[in-house]
């Protein structure tokens, strides 16, 4: 069921990234689009009434695996997270600069004016 | 309001941040150092590290970028953090330290440092700081230009 | 021995950041980087032919059979798609010495080339699923950042469309590798391949269906194709070429071939799917070029349709099929990236690239015009050039797998990208000169030497089919993904 809640904001930003005119509501449903994404990958490891992944000596490894959550997934998403600032920081500095150039943030104006 | 950038903001953000400044910027080096212990590590100890500079540029204004953090100097930083973290990953790779790339040389051959302290688990303290220098340079040198380029253009044009 | 490996990966990243450092003020400099780079890293290429072997990161190696960390891995396919990165790559540094004059921001550029170059070079070499997507990103963002170089507006527009489908098809792809570590636990492709088994869940084919549409995007299969011709004629030359000449390649339908064959498994379903998607691409990338006036623009929808070809080569699954798909991967490659260098020298020497202002360039330019020939030749396949091979095989594989429609829709396709060729010829070089060729003078010698240098592949790499060389490298690529799981055992060993 929470699955089914993530495929919704996927969808939800997939729609905004195809549908929306404005530069900056498509790089809002790009961001969603990511969040979603990031947020199926942690949901993926959790595991019911489980412990944080972090080992400090005092439990013994055996236990210590029966009851963590997956940490594999929480190192995935970190990756996944700073790739997604990296392309956001990209796509704002494009639009600012389009912006700019053509005084508007709709794309189907800065189309009809590149012709 | 346009150039309100550039002009900062009002006297009390200004003292508060100039005193919180110190602070942020020994959590963000605490976050980074004991990344192999807590939860943090290179990525969320540099993006501290940069928001401690953020802070006083938003609260300042334009004059509030140390003299020092130039962006061609932030730009240089940004490079030595890369090869900085790629040099400790081929030096595992010599062949007196194990001849691996990505080797954690400290813990298989030279053995230094007990399990859960600070000085442990090789090469990711290393790691971790190498990747702090270069987030935290990149997102200071992303939020530095984004910026310019909005003071740039509200300057040249009458209205926004 | 395999010391090599990271190697491969940590040349051109330490290019990377040191172009900038050393070589903000000197912009010789940062070609001799450059260049020094792509030349080592072909160097190291060729040395590598034949062998095979993997490689364990941080020196993890497997423990009973279950592996604990990333692996490198060299088979004879990943031979050859290093082959093709670094020959190319270095063939448009050196092109790019002399046409980035009209450009500033040499170290950037540099820089920014190398990046997209470690990254290909990863997505050749991972064997990873998750190292994948990485090094697919690494790659992807560096070409963001390319083809929006100049900050001209209409750079920075098809950039912004690129980066915004780019994005979508990275989305699209983490969360069918999500869905694949729900199904197996592990993110290893060796693994992944023994404990898939052979699934029926409909999940399984939901992230198969998300492998498609993803990888498709990035390798501009129909229907995922509308940003290339917007993002290939509006990057600087030698961008464009490594676009269109490899970068569409490897981090589309080699990490495809690759996840699909190697990692999920490949079943006559999928292999329909994917004929079904280059027959399409191959008349749909045809029928719009014939109508186009921009000269780059056209061979943009051309390489639309020749990756329906590698596709279709691929997606029948026999021995031959792919390892002529493959054959026809490396050759387009060399004549597109010529194609491409060639529209770069006439708008360096013209400033337009639009055909209605061409004419008579055979006389003013004549290594152009010359070289501009024979890949025109090459790419409509015409004998014996190297493309002639390439799709020759891809057409009597298809005989040989009864699959007669599609050999039709491939010689009709190989007909029509003939007749769009002849009119590219026709207009650009060989009708009287209108005003904007008249200006027209031959390019600096580098860019000459490049554009040769892949000429004289073009005439001389049909000579690779030979029987000897094609069984060895060739048909060996073939089986090395045709296999499937065999892959695993040569990995995890047992």
């Amino acid at each position: 069921m929470h699955y089914a809640l993530c495929l919704t904001l996927f969808m939800v930003g997939l729609y905004g990234v195809l549908m929306k005119r404005n530069l900056i509501k498509i790089i809002i449903s790009l961001v969603i689009l990511e969040s979603a994404v990031n947020l199926f990958l942690i949901m993926l490891g959790y595991r019911a009434k489980g412990i944080a992944p972090i080992m400090d000596g005092t439990i013994p490894p055996d236990t210590f695996v029966r009851n963590s959550v997956d940490p594999i997934p929480q190192a995935l998403v970190l990756t996944s997270i700073v790739i997604g600032v990296g392309v956001t920081a990209m796509t704002v500095a494009i639009a600012l600069r389009l912006y700019e150039r053509y005084g508007t943030y709709d794309i189907q104006e800065i189309r009809r004016l590149r012709g | 309001m346009g150039g309100m950038k550039h002009r900062g903001m009002t006297p009390i953000v200004q003292t508060t941040a100039g005193w919180v400044k110190g602070f942020t910027l020994v959590f963000g080096a605490y976050i980074v150092a004991y990344g192999h212990l807590t939860p943090g590590g290179g990525f969320a100890g540099g993006v501290i590290l940069a928001l401690a500079f953020v802070m006083l540029v938003l609260a300042n204004g334009s004059k509030g970028i140390p003299r020092v953090l130039n962006i061609d100097f932030v730009a240089k930083l940004d490079s030595v953090g890369g090869l900085l973290f790629l040099g400790i990953a081929l030096l595992g790779m010599l062949p007196g330290l194990g001849g691996a790339f990505f080797n954690n040389f400290p813990v298989k051959v030279l053995h230094i440092g007990t399990p859960f302290r600070l000085v442990s688990a090789g090469i990711i303290p290393l790691c971790n700081i190498a990747i702090a220098i270069k987030v935290a340079s990149s997102l200071f040198l992303l939020f530095i230009l984004l910026i310019l380029l909005r003071i740039v253009r509200t300057d040249g044009e009458s209205g926004e | 021995m395999m010391q090599i490996l990271p190697l491969f990966v940590a040349i051109p990243l330490a290019a990377g950041f040191i172009i900038p450092l050393v070589g903000r003020k000197n912009p010789r400099l940062c070609d001799a980087l450059g260049n020094a780079t792509t030349l080592a890293l072909l160097l190291m290429a060729i040395s590598v032919i034949g062998k095979s072997g993997v490689y364990w990161v941080g020196g993890w190696l497997p423990k009973a059979g279950v592996p604990l960390g990333i692996n490198l891995v060299l088979d004879s396919t990943s031979v050859l798609m290093l082959l093709t990165i670094t020959g190319i790559s270095f063939m448009v540094t050196l092109y790019s010495i002399q046409y980035m004059d009209k450009y500033t921001a040499r170290s950037r550029f540099y820089s920014l080339f190398s990046l997209m170059v470690a990254g290909m070079i990863g997505v050749a070499l991972t064997g990873d699923l998750f190292n994948l997507y990485v090094f697919l990103e690494i790659a992807s963002i560096a070409s963001y950042a390319l083809v929006a170089f100049g900050c001209q507006h209409e750079e920075l527009e098809a950039s912004f469309r690129y980066l915004v489908l780019g994005s979508v098809s990275s989305a699209l792809i983490l969360l069918g590798i999500a869905i694949v570590y729900a199904l197996t636990g592990t993110l290893n492709m060796a693994q992944i391949s023994k404990v898939i088994g052979v699934s029926s869940k409909p999940l399984f084919y939901f992230a198969v269906a998300l492998f498609i549409s993803g990888f498709g995007l990035k390798a501009a299969l129909v229907p995922f194709h509308t940003w290339l011709p917007d993002a290939h004629p509006a990057a600087p030359a030698p961008i464009s070429a490594m676009l269109s000449g490899v970068l569409i390649k490897t981090i589309g339908i080699y990490a495809m071939a690759r996840v699909l064959f190697n990692a999920v498994g490949m079943t006559p379903l999928f292999l329909s799917v994917l004929l079904f998607l280059g027959a399409l691409s191959i008349m749909v990338g045809v029928l719009l070029a014939l109508g186009q006036d921009d000269m780059k623009r056209t061979l943009a929808y051309h390489s639309i349709s020749q990756m329906g070809y590698v596709v279709l080569g691929i997606g029948l699954g026999t021995r031959l099929g792919i390892a002529a798909a493959l054959f026809h991967l490396m050759n387009h490659a060399v004549f597109k990236t010529l194609l491409f260098l060639n529209a770069g020298s006439i708008e360096y020497a013209t400033g337009t690239r639009d055909y209605n202002k061409m004419g008579g360039l055979r006389e003013k330019m004549p290594v152009t015009g010359a070289t501009s020939l024979i890949a025109s030749m090459s790419i409509s396949g015409i004998p014996p050039f190297n493309g002639f091979w390439s799709k020759l095989f891809i057409i009597v594989a298809a005989v040989q797998a009864e699959k007669y429609g599609y050999a039709a829709w491939a010689v009709i396709g190989s007909i029509l990208t003939l007749a769009s060729f002849t009119k590219l010829q026709k207009r650009a070089f060989y009708e009287e000169p209108k005003e904007a060729a008249q200006v027209a003078k031959e390019v600096p010698v580098l860019m000459q030497a490049s554009m040769i240098g892949l000429a004289l592949l073009c005439v001389f790499m049909g000579v690779l089919w030979i029987p000897q060389i094609r069984d060895s490298f060739f048909m060996a690529a073939a089986k090395a993904l045709q296999e499937g799981f065999v892959y695993a055992t040569h990995i995890l060993g047992e």
